[in-house]
């Protein structure tokens, strides 16, 4: 029993230092300032948050830090307001056209992601991508609504479209 | 700044506007959801830059209030849909979808024919 329960504790351990270095990292944006008392205060404060929240956020152990990691994410981000202010242009297009050119449906993908956290990036980014939608999520499923769904599409070639560039992008820096 | 804040503001407007009028002319719930979610966040982010650019002091709390809405407006829009899916609701347009198929089949069949 005692051995089980180790094993499971290793396994997935619950994240207090990342859960603190978030607090901390939100409680200096929040009040923007390098005061020492606002400071100390802070860490009092985030040590106490992280402790009573940490068992509750394991999703977080899904992040895969490592040296690349802040530098993946950025890229991440790039890749991403690219792709939302096309998404964007695309629908303002279909919006204001006056024939609607949309042809929507439902559509199934799967996914290489690992943990829920990369789920969750993946499913986001979908959603505010061109044209298509989360509507839910399996396994290693997903359910999309595309606004605009060609002709003759299996679900390998779907992926490809639709998922496949954010998931290289997705790995550098979650699981 | 002041005017470039104040362009970028009016940017995020015009995308809000774009939104509410993709919510009353698209045809169904799916797809209404769509303009809904990425227009208004995309007009959201264009509000909250303008608002940075014009008051730089605010820049910290506004991030935040940035990285909230990227996180959750998706998830929210996407637990709405999945409850309308789950209701039952089937996206409609498929039908007029094959329709269009069928038509552009016999039109091309048609042009095939004839030639």
């Amino acid at each position: 029993m005692y051995l089980y329960f180790g094993k499971q504790m290793k396994k997935r351990s619950s994240p207090y230092a990342l859960t603190f270095v978030i607090n901390f990292l939100l409680w200096l944006l929040l009040t923007a300032t390098f005061a020492i008392d606002e400071l100390i205060s802070g860490v009092i404060i985030s040590i106490i948050v992280s402790l009573i929240t940490a068992p509750k956020m394991k999703i977080l152990n899904g992040l895969n830090i490592h040296f690349g990691f802040l530098f993946g994410l950025l890229k991440y981000l790039a890749y991403f307001f690219y792709a939302l202010i096309k998404a964007n242009f695309d629908l303002a297009k279909r919006v204001l056209s006056l024939d609607m050119k949309i042809h929507p449906g439902m559509v199934e993908i799967k996914t290489t992601m690992q943990s829920d956290l990369g789920k969750l990036f993946l499913a986001n980014s979908i959603t505010l991508t061109p044209g298509t939608l989360t509507v839910d999520v399996y396994d290693n499923r997903m359910l999309v609504h595309w606004i605009d769904v060609p002709e003759h599409l299996d679900i390998e070639a779907t992926t490809k479209a639709i998922v496949s560039k954010f998931e290289d992008y997705l790995k550098e820096f979650v699981k | 700044m002041q005017l470039a804040g104040e362009i970028i503001l009016l940017i995020g407007a015009i995308f809000i506007f774009l939104g509410a009028l993709g919510l009353l002319r698209m045809p169904d719930v799916y797809n209404r959801i769509q303009v809904g979610t990425k227009a208004v966040t995309l007009g959201v982010i264009g509000v909250i830059v303008g608002v940075a650019l014009i008051h730089p002091l605010w820049w910290s709390k506004l991030f935040v209030i940035l990285g909230f809405i990227l996180l959750t407006s998706p998830v929210s829009s996407s637990a709405i849909t999945k409850a309308f899916y789950r209701s039952g609701i089937k996206p409609w347009t498929k039908a007029r979808k094959m329709k269009g198929k069928k038509k552009k089949a016999q039109k091309e069949e048609n042009k095939e024919t004839s030639s």
